[in-house]
């Protein structure tokens, strides 16, 4: 993941995504994951049902297949085969189990779960992908384009990135703190503006403030200062507490 | 007092530097406060206090992180639940900016960084309404590509004729040439005074016949489609190569008296099936305009448009492929229907297909507002039935409102 470029979605909170893109090594070990996959449930699908369809202990087919054949047999295998990516990545929001596995999963540009159009379109333009054969246009795609992005990804606008990993969340370094460490973002936030105008307020008014302030983080009021120089000093202290 | 970020824009600034007199006397009578409270000092025990604060909100990031996972699975189903899921993301976007300032290289902050894109990604999931979703498709879309395409659609069958004619007209005149086009076998037995049609019921029954000629014909049709992608040039030659060998096999069948039976055999699923051709040609060379003279911003952002907007009308003709392959494994060799029967049934499946394009077989619902009351109100209200797409398609990545 490190020397992998991100994709930088902006949001309406202001505060953009950054999606690590996932490139060809990613893409290629979850498709040989998928399609030993597919090709399990394709043989075995197909095996079994051969098996029951000619009622003796042989896989090939008739000579003049009729509709059961083709009903029982090969529609579901070929099913599996060829839909395999398209249902489940509808149905797992844009994974498979060999994304799973490989820790990657499809999005939007706008970073979010694609549609169904976008998967049915990425699905489609496999046929451009698989050409010549094994899929050369697509990995020779994957290769050469900055978002490392099939023919099929562009045409749908999704690409791969990785998925981040859920990580335990450190336990809080504070504990059993003091007023002072468990002074609030927007209590530090006022007393660092409160300080910051100090000099360009009227006394009175720095002194209203400040003791407002004071005394929601001392245990007794009346024992505040009186003095500006000593507020303001005690609001220093309130700020800077933790540091000591 | 709000929490919002745009506080943070003052993280980094000092006290300031202009000092009225009576700052400078109460500094004056106190040196030790005054050495201590420098910028850097204020800088860092502010951002001490704010690191302090955010870890504090570490229970809230755990319940909004399991709040995203949970509704990531299944849908929302209670209206508090749903619009805490966007407090959550508000919640996370602060505290991660927050994060990646405070304390950039910690787990907290990678922690953060990951509910944050799985509170996105939850939010912006486009919610799963199948019935609405194919209603819309069938009734509002298709029909608005139909529209978009009709230029693409008179071009792609104007060369398929073109084509036709021209295959004809090569094997009318050197009759050799069939071998370019038809199998061995089809030539023989067209050679006998058969068509190749004649008793294929004896070895292939019908279901499994429809079944391949639909899955063959969807195949085609897909290809005449991403083929668009190599400038329209893979579009051209499928449209081409399908056209050249229908004209071909007519002057082959007609040269040996078979042409009216072959035009008997083709005419009930025909009309159909050559016009799927062509529309699925016209979406390959919209995806191939698209590539050439790009119409929305660069080359890659057109051609993903081009693709999927086109791409619709693959559905549709995919749906139309499947009626073809059964008419043509039910209905077209089997004599017992006669040349009647069979016109009705391919120029009525035709009508059906129209229909269908254009969007006739649904009810379209009313307009909100009636047509009257801009005027009365001085409001500009659009009456015409909205369109799935905006003449200048939008070009921003950011989604700019979230629903949940």
């Amino acid at each position: 993941v490190n020397n992998a470029r991100d994709l930088v979605v902006d949001s309406v909170t202001g505060v953009d995504l950054a999606l690590p893109v996932a490139g060809p090594g990613a893409r290629s070990y979850a498709f040989l994951i998928d399609w030993l996959i597919r090709a399990i449930l394709f043989t075995a699908w197909y095996g079994v049902a051969a098996l029951i369809y000619n009622r003796r202990w042989t896989f090939i087919a008739p000579l003049n297949p009729d509709a059961k054949w083709f009903v029982l047999v090969v529609t579901p295998a070929a099913t599996m085969y060829f839909l395999y990516h398209f249902v489940l990545e509808i149905a797992m929001h844009g994974r498979t189990p060999g994304k799973r596995m490989a820790g990657i999963h499809i999005v939007t540009r706008e970073g979010g779960s694609p549609g169904v159009g976008a998967l049915l379109t990425r699905n489609v333009f496999r046929l451009v992908d698989t050409l010549p054969l094994l899929y050369g246009v697509g990995l020779v795609a994957t290769l050469a384009t900055r978002d490392h992005v099939r023919v099929g990804d562009m045409a749908a606008g999704t690409l791969l990135v990785y998925e981040r990993r859920d990580i335990g969340l450190p336990e809080p370094t504070t504990t059993g703190a003091s007023s002072a460490r468990a002074l609030r973002s927007s209590d530090a936030e006022i007393v660092t503006e409160l300080l910051q105008r100090w000099p360009n307020l009227e006394s009175e008014a720095r002194e209203r403030l400040a003791t407002a302030i004071l005394s929601r983080h001392s245990p007794d009021a009346a024992a505040l200062p009186r003095h500006d120089a000593d507020l303001r000093a005690q609001l220093e202290g309130l700020l800077r507490g933790h540091l000591t | 007092v709000s929490e919002s970020p745009s506080h943070d824009s003052n993280e980094n600034t000092g006290p300031s530097p202009n000092t009225n007199a009576n700052t400078r006397a109460s500094s004056a009578s106190n040196d030790s406060t005054n050495e201590s409270l420098n910028p850097n000092t204020t800088a860092r025990a502010r951002d001490q206090a704010l690191e302090t604060s955010l870890l504090h909100r570490a229970e809230r990031w755990k319940a909004a992180a399991a709040r995203a996972q949970r509704l990531d699975r299944e849908p929302a189903t209670n209206l508090a639940d749903a619009t805490q899921m966007a407090d959550d993301y508000r919640l996370l976007a602060h505290d991660l900016a927050r994060a990646r300032r405070l304390i950039p290289n910690t787990r907290t902050r990678e922690y953060l960084e990951a509910a944050y894109v799985r509170a996105h990604a939850t939010l912006y999931r486009k919610a799963w309404h199948p019935r609405s979703t194919l209603l819309t498709l069938f009734r509002d879309e298709i029909p608005a590509v139909v529209r978009w395409l009709t230029p693409h659609i008179a071009w792609a069958t104007t060369i398929f004729i073109l084509t036709v004619f021209a295959g004809y007209w090569m094997v009318h005149t050197y009759p050799d040439l069939i071998g370019l086009f038809a199998s061995p076998d089809l030539i023989a037995t067209v050679e006998r005074g058969q068509l190749w049609t004649e008793g294929i019921l004896n070895i292939v029954p019908s279901s499994v016949l429809s079944l391949q000629i639909l899955t063959n014909n969807i195949v085609v049709s897909l290809f005449a489609y991403c083929a668009g992608f190599i400038f329209g040039l893979g579009t051209l030659y499928i449209l081409g190569l399908n056209g050249l060998m229908l004209g071909a096999v007519f002057a082959f069948t007609s040269q040996h008296g078979l042409g009216a039976a072959l035009f008997r055999f083709i005419v009930a699923h025909g009309c159909v099936e050559i016009s799927v051709m062509c529309l699925s040609g016209a979406a390959g060379a919209a995806v191939g305009e698209a590539l050439i003279r790009p119409a929305h911003g660069n080359r890659m952002e057109s051609f993903r448009i081009a693709a999927l907007r086109s791409g619709k009308l693959l559905i549709a003709c995919a749906v139309l492929l499947v009626g073809s392959g059964l008419i043509e494994g039910y209905i077209s060799p089997r004599a017992v229907f006669p040349l009647w029967a069979r016109l009705a049934i391919g120029i009525g499946y035709w009508i059906f297909m129209i229909a269908l394009l254009r969007g006739w077989l649904f009810h379209r619902p009313a307009p909100a507002f009636p047509a009257s009351t801009p005027a009365a109100s001085g409001a500009m209200i659009h009456t015409q039935p909205a369109t799935p797409f905006p003449t200048n398609p939008p070009t921003s990545r950011s989604p700019k409102h979230p629903g949940v």
